[in-house]
């Protein structure tokens, strides 16, 4: 049972009035895009407590269920970002507000984000309206870098907004991730992911003090446990072909459920990497030779990463601006790939890489009511957000960067910052 | 081959400064034009003259060539000038990489190549502000560097030009996305960077063959947190301390200028001034030949430096990422000061706090001058669906932006900003042939840069698989490398 399951008990028994327990709502009369493959003209998406129940025509609302009316609009899933840390960091060059690394020692595998997941973040609602409704919060530098959590952006409280904690351990593949060469990487890997092994088997031992040194913290090699079982995926942001290679070996010695984050050269060994069965998590928008370990970066490497039968996932790789994940899939469209696919790239497919796909990122009975009203095509450049639902309810559009535009619509040249309503 | 610093404009702002300095003795003519400035000028004032302008004995002149055209029709597309017109059906004709004439049914010359745009769009080609092509260019690793001469506060005498690598790969990807000219500037870790460039994005083998021949040249400042951040320790540490930077070393410029003015006027008297690269570049900007480009985030910032361009006389063409422009988007109007922003960057740094998508809309709708700049290697290879996101953002606050005006944010605006708006930046009879011809509209976020014009040449064309310009450095190493920007 998830936290989130928990919050919702506890919220019934408690009466709690939380947005953050699921709702009942009824979307009617849009084109619903299911993520499944479906689509679906003038139908209903009925939601109860928060949980898709059915999905299609001639589906009676109940009474007393509100109801938003989609006619003429384009209905899809919320859209899932697996590439943020929202909620992590408010302002990027402010410190103080950035809680998405540890210094020190490149392995941090029992750095969990959670507790420094501030819901009142203001980047929460400015990317809430623009469709985003879920959203894996991750942590970064070092090697291992910590785990992820995954949360749904409505909500007071972490309790609240958290789908999944240790969603998903991430790490990093590179030159400097390690000792400042690519075989440091490798070595310091498989030395943690030994120990981490060992550490389990000789418990009783570690404790007793009976055992050799360890490459890592007793934390850090238990937090590694559901990585080695194949529970929790591995996201590993690597580029140059021969370094997901690399990686790919690993992941295949230990048994990881490895996720491919960046992948800019991916294209480049896409078979074996469909062999592998290895999703790819990667921003369309990227073709410049910036470094030599992505020579090979190119607009059309999701297409032929599809084309070979890779599940291609697509992020925004920003926090403030997790709002362009559209646009970057928009590009993909662009560069090739096809439409639905670049639909289910930022719904279903990073659901199911993250483990959460049998409750995220399609419109299915059975499934948590998220979802947003669009005013076109999702990824057209005029389209905006209509209505954006978390848990089967209607999410506030508002935030920090309406106000601003609301205060300085008109000038007042003699006292600018009295504009505020009710100052 | 014409002097790329001594545009009439330029020139007639010199005149004006001579004879504000009240001397018109001297028997030269300051005011000279293009031709004068040959190599080899034996005239000393001439010689002094050129000095000034930064181009001694003619060294540092463009080099640039345009490619060779015969004329081309372009026919029947929607032709979207930026001069208040979108034509259905409409006809582009360029001739000897001018264009000749913009309408509908437009007859093709003899030996014209005819190309059918029926269904697409035509633009001019796009044009941005801030860049770092060239200086910041692709592979960004160890040796490469060149935006930043961060061992001083103040280094006027640094010119980008100095640093731009014409093989960077980014200036095809930028060719691809429809961009034809950039300007290519110092970063901001300096009050003053140092001299920026305008190119065109026309491959030459060294940074001259690709200058834009007579625009006249930026001069990169920046405000706020990268100067005091990167000088904390030896200062300027504070916003005070920055402000006290610039004026000292315009106090300094002014007494510079004074001088060498009288010189210049025939006041002969002692030595010649000797040189200083650094007062020279400002007393340029003093007499109105460079054009200020200052990156300026926050409003009370922007409106600290409008302050200092009062004091000591100069204009700031344009503020620079200006995410708060729109708070003073009043006072932008009325200073005649552009604004180069992002749609909506906002929040990796406390100056960049309050930006917002409306930006672009708020200052347009007051009148303002505003421009879509990038400040990135790929954002440059978007701007024309950026220049939608913040049109439609402007629409859905209720703010009326025309699909004119949003083209305007990426040609003819930043044209005036680098002083080329005469030469390019419209679909305009007599100006340059840099056109672009979209697959859709280039405000669709499907469209792609079909085929783009520089001074009537196809300098890229999507559907070859040969003869698009691509970088030195991406031989030989992947299947399919070379093939330069565009995939």
């Amino acid at each position: 049972m998830n936290t989130w399951w928990l919050a919702i008990l506890l919220a019934l028994l408690a009466g709690s009035p939380s947005i953050a327990v699921g709702q009942d709502l009824a979307v009617t009369g849009g084109t619903v895009h299911t993520a499944t493959g479906e689509v679906l003209e003038g139908a209903t998406v009925l939601i109860r407590d928060g949980i898709i129940t059915a999905v299609g025509h001639d589906i009676e609302v109940p009474a007393g269920v509100p109801t938003v009316d989609a006619t003429g609009r384009v209905v899809t899933p919320g859209l899932i970002d697996a590439t943020t840390s929202l909620g992590l960091v408010e302002v990027g060059m402010v410190s103080s507000t950035v809680d998405t690394r540890l210094d020190g020692d490149p392995v941090r595998a029992a750095f969990d984000v959670v507790d420094g997941i501030n819901p009142r973040s203001v980047l929460i609602p400015v990317n809430r309206a623009a469709g985003l409704t879920t959203v894996l919060s991750a942590p970064g530098g070092g090697l291992i870098a910590g785990q992820a959590a995954i949360i749904d952006l409505a909500g007071s409280s972490v309790d609240e907004m958290i789908v999944r904690p240790r969603a998903a351990m991430v790490a990093s593949y590179s030159a400097g991730a390690a000792g400042g060469a690519r075989g440091g990487a490798s070595l310091r890997l498989r030395e943690v992911l030994d120990d981490a092994r060992f550490w389990r088997e000789n418990q009783a031992a570690f404790s007793a003090g009976g055992t050799r040194d360890l490459a890592a913290s007793r934390l850090d090699l238990e937090a590694l446990g559901p990585v080695l079982d194949g529970e929790t995926p591995l996201v590993v942001g690597v580029h140059r072909a021969s370094d997901i290679e690399s990686v790919l070996r690993i992941a295949d010695e230990y048994g990881l459920d490895l996720v491919i984050s960046g992948g800019e050269e991916a294209w480049l060994v896409a078979d074996r990497i469909a062999a592998a069965g290895v999703p790819v998590l990667l921003k369309p928008l990227t073709n410049s030779p910036g470094g030599f370990d992505r020579l090979g970066s190119r607009f059309d490497n999701a297409m032929m990463l599809e084309r070979a039968g890779v599940d291609v996932i697509i992020g925004s790789f920003n926090s403030h601006n997790a709002r362009w994940l559209l646009q970057e899939a928009g590009n993909a469209v662009r560069f090739g790939l096809p439409w639905d696919v670049a639909l289910r790239a930022v719904t279903l497919a990073p659901a199911q890489a993250l483990g959460i796909g049998d409750r995220y990122g399609s419109l299915e009975p059975g499934k948590v009511g998220n979802l947003v009203v669009w005013t076109g095509d999702p990824f057209e450049l005029s389209t905006r957000a209509e209505a954006v639902v978390i848990r089967g309810a209607v999410t506030s559009l508002d935030h920090r960067q309406l106000e601003l535009f609301r205060r300085y619509r008109e000038l007042d040249e003699e006292r600018p910052a009295f504009k505020r309503p009710g100052f | 081959m014409a002097d790329r610093r001594s545009s009439s404009r330029a020139a007639s702002l010199m005149l004006a400064a001579f004879m504000a300095a009240g001397c018109a003795s001297g028997g030269s003519t300051p005011a000279a034009g293009p031709d004068a400035s040959v190599r080899g000028e034996a005239d000393p004032a001439e010689a002094d003259r050129q000095l000034l302008n930064g181009t001694p004995n003619g060294a540092w002149e463009s080099s640039y060539e345009p490619l060779a055209s015969g004329p081309v029709l372009i026919r029947g597309g929607t032709v979207m000038t930026a001069a208040g017109e979108e034509i259905e059906g409409g006809d582009v004709l360029l001739v000897d990489g001018r264009i000749e004439s913009v309408g509908v049914g437009l007859d093709a010359p003899d030996g014209a190549t005819v190309i059918e745009a029926t269904g697409r769009f035509v633009t001019p080609g796009i044009i941005d502000t801030h860049s770092h092509l060239g200086v910041y260019p692709s592979p960004g690793v160890e040796g490469m560097g060149e935006g930043n001469e961060a061992t001083n506060p103040v280094t006027a005498e640094v010119w980008a030009e100095h640093g731009v690598w014409p093989q960077d790969p980014g200036f095809w990807r930028a060719l691809a996305g429809g961009v034809t000219t950039l300007q290519s500037l110092p970063g901001s870790a300096n009050l003053i960077g140092g001299r920026g460039v305008t190119l065109k994005l026309v491959p030459g083998r060294g940074a001259t063959d690709m200058m834009f021949p007579d625009a006249p040249m930026g001069l990169k400042m920046a405000c706020g947190e990268n100067p005091k951040r990167v000088y904390a320790s030896r200062g300027p540490s504070t916003r005070m301390g920055n402000v006290a930077g610039y004026r000292e070393a315009f106090i300094r410029a002014a007494k510079y200028r004074e001088r060498w003015d009288r010189w210049l006027a025939g006041d002969r008297q002692g030595d010649r001034p000797d040189r200083d690269l650094e007062l020279e570049t400002l007393a340029e900007v003093l007499r109105g030949n460079i054009l200020i480009q200052n990156h300026c985030y926050r409003a009370d910032d922007m409106l600290t430096m409008l302050e200092l361009s009062h004091e000591f006389g100069f204009s700031i063409r344009s503020f620079h990422h200006a995410t708060e422009a729109y708070k003073i988007r009043d006072r932008l109007a009325e200073e005649n000061v552009a604004a180069s922003v992002w749609v909506d960057w906002w929040g990796f740094k406390m100056e960049a706090l309050d930006g917002i998508p409306q930006n672009l809309a708020l200052l347009t709708d007051a009148g303002a001058r505003a421009i879509l700049h990038t400040d990135s290697g790929l954002e440059i290879q978007i701007l024309n669906q950026n220049a939608a996101r913040a049109m439609y953002a402007g629409r859905s606050a209720g703010i009326e932006v025309t699909r004119d005006q949003a083209l305007r944010w990426i040609t003819i605006h930043p044209a005036w900003a680098l002083g080329i708006e005469e030469e390019t930046g419209s679909l305009e009879a007599g100006k340059a042939g840099d056109v672009v011809v979209w697959s859709g509209d280039p405000f669709s976020v499907y469209s792609r840069a079909d085929q783009v014009f520089i001074d009537g040449a196809v300098v890229y064309d999507r559907s070859r698989t040969e003869g698009n310009p691509s970088s030195d450095f991406e031989l030989g190493i992947l299947p399919d490398s070379g093939l330069g920007g565009g995939r």
